[in-house]
């Protein structure tokens, strides 16, 4: 059983929690993710990394309830406990395994939607404490669902915030704003890296490639172990199947068949599997949470 | 010709087939103390037992079984438990037909004495009468770490623990037992009744099992033996990577790994409705591969309400699965597409599956393995219509930890490299063996690399401290 430290909620379906798990704490980097079970009848969720205290023991997550599970997660208050916590999984972020000085010589772009901006944040704070300001753009479909504003703004460069619908900072999408800083506001990247619903990172894709920008992604498929052993998460990248949870989360952009990653998403989806699931969703799945993929 | 009495096993009791379809309680049913006793009579308690030459852990066979007959349980699982960790799930998954029941000198004039169905009869009622295996040795402190708790991990820590060591199995999901808990189904070895009870068994010797540790993610073998203090490491992590056939339309919706597949119904329990892990239902279900792995998943989709078809690319002859289960299989009306092999997997217009496209084989010459190599005839292309495919065609080491290992050598096929009958790795103080080092075998055999390596730890650790 693993202690709930730190409840907060950032939003009416958004939630942070830090939990004790001492041996994920020492291990982890930014980029990796982890794999809870509410309870005995739970399912295997994964969630990434938010962030991580190594003296204190705990594992920050940052997540938006939008089916059965993550609603059983949000019932639980400070000083309850999930069964089961296990991490970290997958690849750190190759900016952090990389060679540092290389990592330095490069302007980066953080691109976040939605709830992606809590696993964009450990990483622009990692490269923070390395002496590297990246700019963040954040983009939420409005102003309630920008989270971690105030955080970012401390270890980032510049941060850009736009709304689907202008409620807050720039309105449109963050395809735009990476559009209009290159080409209105002659700013040069040198890397981007994009992390939100499957949805916008296609799209975000689909921009980047015209820059000729690399853009590293962070896929979030179906798990059930999350260490390789059941193909769940396969993706195809760059013609080859991949498994995202042992290969990844982290791919290149420009190779990721999107398409299809977004298709397997569904296949739960279906209206048999509904009604299987008993599912309890109301309006959750509109884009811009970050993990959904907005994949109607 | 009606074999003489004595010479025919003593029949045992299964669930009708039309029935166990439906549900997940167990085929085999197992002896009543009188038909346990009576067929422990047909033993002729050899001199020199051909038997325990076909066990790979050599369980003391005419000892158990002589005890047996005289109706002492107690004795009967004490001899047995000294030699094997898990008999209740030997004695249920076990090959017998090729191991110990295959060289029983019954076996040649007649029945071989059902040595496993009675394994399973003394360590189900020992459990019943609260029985469990003794300690035998004082604590020493010395720590050793295990890691998977499968029948190769759970082995060799038991048999440590037996000898005084204070054993940390380390677990990456979050139950113990490996295959036995998260691929064997329910039906053939159920979890509550008789693998949770065995792992406890191994607890009440003392060993600790920590779950949610991913050696190589959340600890390294290095923090294990420089920060924890442990001496030794056995890694015993299993062959746990599934293969696919990479064929066009393999990630379509609704294409599985026997893994997933096994997974979500057996450790995450799908099959019941308290459980919040959904599994794909459908009207049909196409099952690639030949081995025990096909056929639990094939049984497994049977009894969630599909009908189902085994595609296999040899003939009946060479299913490398036991006897047992295809029979069981076919009984309960799966479908055997034998000398078949998929070729693609089509699609209807939202990308579920639609139907499998085969191609038909026929046997050529030997290859390797000593079997004829199937190969394809041509133009013999044809569709099975078919809802969802589960792909079972074998698994490999996962890479996670030798990757994180330095100084641990693998080979091709990705398996650690150890001896034969140590376990004995390329690094100091690190064994290893079952699945992990010999790729997918059996339980048995696995357990038996287990056992070999705690002696064999047990050495390294006696001969450091005597060279200190
Ligand atoms: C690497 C990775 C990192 C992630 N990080 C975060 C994060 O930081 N915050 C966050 O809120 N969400 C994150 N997700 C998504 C999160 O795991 C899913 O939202 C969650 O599993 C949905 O559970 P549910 O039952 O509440 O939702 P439902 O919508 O009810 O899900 C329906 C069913 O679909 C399946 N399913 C749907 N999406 C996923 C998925 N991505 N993984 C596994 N099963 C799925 C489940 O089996 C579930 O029963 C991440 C996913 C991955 C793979
Ligand atoms: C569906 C199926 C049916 C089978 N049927 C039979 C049968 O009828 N009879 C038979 O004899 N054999 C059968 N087998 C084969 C048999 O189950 C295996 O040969 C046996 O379980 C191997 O044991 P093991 O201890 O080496 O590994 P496993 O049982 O695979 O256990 C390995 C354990 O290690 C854990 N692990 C892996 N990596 C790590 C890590 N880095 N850190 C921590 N833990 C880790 C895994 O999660 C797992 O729990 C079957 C196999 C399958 C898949
Ligand atoms: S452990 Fe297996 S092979 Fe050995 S005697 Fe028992 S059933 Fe036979
Ligand atoms: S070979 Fe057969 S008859 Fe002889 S001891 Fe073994 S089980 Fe009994
Ligand atoms: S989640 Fe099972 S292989 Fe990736």
């Amino acid at each position: 059983m693993y202690l709930i430290k730190r409840k907060e909620m950032l939003h009416s379906t958004i939630f942070l929690m830090d939990i004790v798990a001492p041996r994920v704490a020492k291990n982890c980097q930014p980029g990796q993710f982890i794999i809870l079970r509410v309870d005995a009848d739970g399912e295997r969720i994964p969630l990434t990394i938010c962030d991580y205290n190594r003296e204190e023991g705990t594992v920050t997550i940052v997540t938006q309830a939008m089916g059965a599970s993550t609603h059983k997660l949000m019932a639980l208050e400070e000083g309850a406990y999930v069964q089961d916590f296990v991490g970290p999984l997958g690849c750190p972020s190759d900016l952090v395994t990389g060679d540092i000085e290389e990592v330095r010589k490069k302007k980066i772009l953080f691109v976040a939607g939605g709830l992606g901006t809590a696993p964009v944040y450990p990483q622009v704070k990692w490269l923070h404490e390395h002496g590297i300001e990246a700019d963040v753009i954040i983009g939420a479909k409005t102003k309630d669902l920008i989270i971690y504003e105030d955080d970012m703004r401390k270890v980032c460069g510049n941060l850009y915030i736009t709304t689907d619908d202008g409620s807050c900072g720039r309105h449109g999408l963050v395809t735009q704003v990476i559009s209009d800083l290159i080409e209105k506001e002659g700013k040069h990247y040198d890397l981007c890296v994009s992390i939100g619903p499957m949805i916008m990172m296609k799209f975000c894709v689909l921009t980047t490639r015209k820059y000729d920008l690399p853009t590293i992604v962070s896929m979030n498929p179906i798990m059930v172990d999350g260490t390789g052993m059941c193909g769940a998460c396969r993706l195809t990248v760059g013609g080859e199947v991949k498994f995202a949870c042992i290969d990844g989360p982290e791919f290149d952009g420009f190779k990721v068949d999107f398409d299809e990653a977004m298709d397997r998403m569904k296949l739960y989806r279906t209206e048999e599997g509904r009604a299987l699931l008993k599912f309890r969703e109301g309006d959750t799945h509109h884009g811009g949470c970050g993990n959904c993929g907005g994949d109607k | 010709m009606a074999l003489p009495e004595g010479f025919v096993r003593v029949p045992i009791t299964e669930q009708d087939p039309k029935v166990r379809a439906g549900n997940f309680e167990e085929v085999c049913l197992g002896y009543t103390d009188e038909e346990a006793v009576l067929e422990a009579s047909r033993c002729l308690n050899c001199k020199k037992p051909m038997c325990v030459e076909g066990c790979p852990v050599r369980v003391n066979i005419p000892g158990f079984i002589e005890a047996l007959k005289g109706g002492n349980i107690e004795e009967s699982y004490s001899r047995l438990s000294a030699c094997t960790a898990l008999p209740a799930v030997c004695g249920r998954v076990c090959p017998q037909e090729t191991q110990c029941e295959s060289k029983c000198i019954r076996g040649i004039k007649g029945d071989a004495v059902a040595i496993g169905k009675l394994e399973r009869y003394v360590a189900d009622k020992a459990r019943s009468l609260g029985m469990k295996p003794v300690v035998t040795a004082a604590p020493n402190g010395h720590k050793v770490a295990v890691i998977g708790s499968g029948p190769a991990g759970l082995t060799c820590a038991g048999d440590l623990a037996r000898l005084g060591y204070d054993v940390t199995v380390f677990e990456a999901l979050h139950e113990a037992g490996g295959v036995l808990t998260y691929g064997i189904p329910e039906f053939r070895l159920p979890k509550e009744k008789v693998v949770r009870p065995e792992v406890e068994n191994i607890r009440s010797l003392g060993v600790k099992i920590e779950t949610n540790v991913i050696v190589g993610k959340s600890v390294t073998i290095d923090q294990l033996m420089e920060d924890e203090g442990f001496e030794a490491v056995f890694i015993g992590s299993g062959a746990g990577l599934p293969m696919f056939m990479n064929i066009p339309g393999e990630n379509a919706k609704g294409v599985f790994s026997a893994n997933e597949f096994l997974t979500r119904n057996n450790l995450m329990k799908a099959f019941r409705d308290d459980s919040d892990t959904p599994i794909y239902r459908p009207a049909r279900v196409a099952v690639v591969g030949g081995g025990n792995v096909a056929m639990d998943a094939a049984r497994t989709a049977l009894r969630l309400g599909s009908s189902v078809t085994i595609i296999y690319r040899r003939s009946e002859a060479e299913l490398p699965a036991r006897a047992e289960e295809v029979h069981h299989a076919r009984e309960e009306g799966i479908v055997f597409e034998m000398l078949t092999n998929p070729v693609e997997i089509l699609t209807n217009d939202d990308k579920f599956v639609r139907a499998i496209k085969c191609v038909r084989m026929e046997l050529g010459e030997p290859d390797q393995s000593g079997r004829r190599r199937p190969v394809p005839v041509e133009g013999s292309e044809f569709e099975i219509e078919t809802d969802a495919v589960i792909m079972a065609l074998g698994t490999s080491p996962n890479p996670m930890l030798s990757s994180a290992t330095p100084g641990l050598e693998i080979n091709k096929r990705r398996c650690i490299i150890a001896e034969e009958t140590t376990g004995k790795t390329s690094r100091e103080g690190v064994y290893a063996g079952g699945d992990a080092v010999s790729g997918a075998a059996t339980v048995i055999l696995a357990m038996g690399a287990g056992k070999d390596a705690a002696a064999a730890i047990d050495e390294y650790i006696r001969l450091k401290r005597t060279n200190l």
